[in-house]
């Protein structure tokens, strides 16, 4: 039973690192309408900066997260301009095609920028773990700063796109670009506004799963960015509180798949839930469905 | 004028030309890769490979030239690289870096008589029925069973659990001969975990599942990247065996970042430490480090001392940089049986099986430094 919990415990720590990252994921879908396959990577940058600040320029752990977080933002807006920017009228393919190759560039400078070798990324958070019952269960330090940072995430972003007024704009243009900007609203600014939003997300996903699980290279972003896209449809993409549902039964799953099936299977597994899923129900757990009127 | 110009500049050309083909240098084509998830090995050997061949050089006598090509540890980009190479008119392949490449590039090389000499392919297939093949690092076989063997004859564990990387060629194969040794010779494995790729981070299960076995030795054929994340969040489930590894896990200590003391304890059998004292490694890791930023690896290593062995053959064996590889081939293949290099990794000779001799030496991590384990 102890047992059990135990794999549970590690289930939502993992989880809540793919949730973390699929909010910015999930968020850029509902608003840019787009699937931006360089979001994992735009996390392994924000890692890397973060341990440049802390290993390099000798900046203590927050510091170096709010640094990450600017330089990832800049990015984000940066992408978002250079890249995708120039073909919003384009096809979807195109823009799809567009962010893999943002995705291949972005781990191509990594490599150029911080070299191959692998680093190893110390803990921001490091505070030890919660030891229960005489040690059987241990949580750690960064798995529940993981959770708080998911739940406050999520509670600002749904204040933000519901209260505010640029939130409203972005609410506005997902549901119909065209008309949004007859009413006045600068459509550019706005998705340029949720890339920064999305982007400046990735910098603390980044710092957080490198914490949890500290190996730092080029290629770092991409597994994790795969299953974060995975929970980000799992719990109905576009969908803020989908994205955190999604991510932790996806990495709940994966461990007890691992645990009590194979420990080769975890990620097989991971992939069936979400073909069954999409399969059953194809807008995910809490994905609306939406009635084009013709 | 204009003429007078061309014919300055025809002759210059001449000259220059007549002036290089004095001290032509033989040209080693190095495959490995260069780019992608495994670029760090790839480099490596890229690196280590040119420093030897810049004090060969320096040395006088014969030239060296390292032409180096990318493929991505894949094997059909290796034999396009190798093909590449052939065209840009490389005598002797130092290739490849990794195992699944350099099965699909040595059978090409076999098939056309070039001869190649691979720095760090491990899997023992990669020499079987080949003569033209012949390798630096150990085979898998190899390392699994000295490993098994070095547990048993000093008696560090009877309970034995083993977590490794099915996706690895290299991994399996020192799991597979460390099996068969380890029942040999009464050690029992408890728990057996495997994983499937380097991008998976999280080990909690697997070090569930030794933790339940009650494993006093956990065996790590893996390298030290997803090594380094099993120490890191053993310790943070409480568990503390022993970690005993080969000499993938030879990195750890110079990985940017890592915290040593998580490896305090840890065991290893490597022929390769840069660590060393002695002037031959001190010397190179200082080259290394002075040109590249980094501290060497194995890699660098196995494809220095590569370098180095190609260079006592060709010696030998008389090549010249006009002599085409197919025609480099035989020759070569005699002078390897004959040298005998003192090199970073060992003193090393090689017999026709193309399987180097040289000894594993035991360490164990104390105070972030490797210390000879008795």
């Amino acid at each position: 039973m102890i047992q059990f919990l135990s794999y549970l415990v590690n289930g939502i720590s993992l989880g809540s690192v793919y949730a973390i990252i699929a909010l910015g994921y999930s968020m850029v879908y509902g608003i840019a309408k787009m699937l931006n396959f360089a979001h994992g990577d735009v996390i392994m940058v924000g890692a890397f900066v973060s341990f440049s600040a802390t290993q390099y320029w000798g900046m203590s752990p927050l510091v170096s997260v709010v640094v990450a977080v600017a330089v990832c933002t800049l990015l984000g807006i940066l992408i978002e301009r250079l890249a995708y920017k120039p073909l919003r009228s384009a096809t979807s393919l195109a823009v799809l095609i567009t962010a893999i190759g943002m995705s291949w560039l972005l781990q191509n400078l990594a490599l150029l920028i911080w070299g191959a070798n692998p680093k190893s990324f110390t803990s921001i958070v490091n505070l030890g773990s919660i030891v229960l019952f005489d040690g059987q269960l241990r949580i750690t330090s960064e798995a529940i700063v993981t959770v708080l940072a998911n739940i406050v995430i999520m509670l600002v972003l749904t204040q933000f796109t519901g209260k505010t007024k640029m939130g409203k704009a972005m609410r506005a243009v997902s549901e119909d670009r065209g008309a949004a900007e007859l009413m006045g609203i600068n459509v550019n600014a706005t998705i340029s506004m949720t890339f920064a939003i999305g982007s400046g997300l990735a910098a603390i996903a980044g710092v957080l799963l490198c914490s949890a699980y500290p190996v730092l290279m080029p290629t770092t972003g991409s597994m994790p960015g795969i299953k974060a896209f995975t929970a980000a449809v799992f719990g109905g993409i576009g969908s803020i509180p989908g994205a955190l549902i999604g991510g932790l039964l996806l990495g709940i799953i994966e461990i007890l798949g691992k645990a009590y099936v194979s420990t080769e299977l975890g990620d097989a597994l991971v992939f069936a839930v979400l073909i069954i899923v999409l399969l059953v129900k194809p807008t995910g757990l809490l994905g609306k469905k939406v009635h084009e009127k013709v | 004028m204009k003429k007078i110009l061309a014919i300055a500049l025809a002759l210059a050309m001449m000259m220059t030309a007549s002036f290089a083909m004095a001290e032509e240098a033989i040209k080693i084509g190095v495959i490995g890769p260069m780019t992608g998830p495994y670029a760090v090995y790839g480099l490596a050997v890229q690196y280590g490979a040119q420093i030897a061949a810049e004090e060969i050089n320096a040395q006088g006598g014969i030239q060296l030239e390292i032409l180096a090509a990318d493929d991505q540890g894949d094997g059909e980009l290796g034999v396009n690289a190798y093909n590449d190479l052939l065209d840009d008119g490389a005598n002797i392949m130092l290739a490849t870096v990794t195992s699944g490449s350099c099965l699909a590039v040595s059978d090409v090389a076999y098939e056309e008589r070039v001869f190649m000499l691979t720095p760090s392919g491990s899997a023992d297939a990669i020499t079987v029925g080949k003569d033209n093949i012949y390798r630096v690092c150990f085979k898998d076989s190899a390392q699994g069973l000295a490993s098994a063997q070095y547990i048993a004859d000093h008696k560090l564990a009877t309970k034995i659990g083993v977590i490794y990387n099915n996706a690895l060629d290299y991994s399996i194969g020192i799991y597979n001969s460390f099996k068969t040794k380890a029942a040999e010779l009464g050690l029992e494995i408890v728990a057996e975990a495997a994983f499937s790729d380097d991008t998976n981070a999280d080990f909690s299960v697997q070090i569930s599942k030794m933790q339940e076995a009650g494993a006093e030795l956990v065996f790590l054929p893996i390298y030290y990247t997803p090594a380094s994340l099993i120490l890191s969040q053993s310790a943070s489930a409480g568990y503390s065996p022993i970690f005993f590894g080969v000499d993938g896990m030879d990195g750890i200590l110079t990985l940017e970042g890592f915290d040593k003391t998580l490896a305090e304890g840890v065991m290893l059998l490597t022929p390769f430490s840069a660590d060393a004292e002695d002037e031959l490694t001190r010397n190179f890791v200082a080259t290394y480090q002075a040109k590249y930023g980094e501290i060497p690896n194995q890699f660098a290593a196995d494809a220095y001392d590569g370098v180095y062995a190609l260079k006592a053959a060709i010696e030998l064996a008389g090549i010249t940089a006009d002599t085409a590889p197919e025609d480099a081939c035989d020759p070569m293949i005699a002078a390897m049986q004959q040298i005998e290099v003192a090199g970073l990794t060992g003193t090393m000779r090689w017999d026709a099986t193309g399987e180097v001799d040289k000894t594993p030496t035991a360490v164990v991590i104390k105070d972030g430094v490797y210390v000879g384990a008795k």
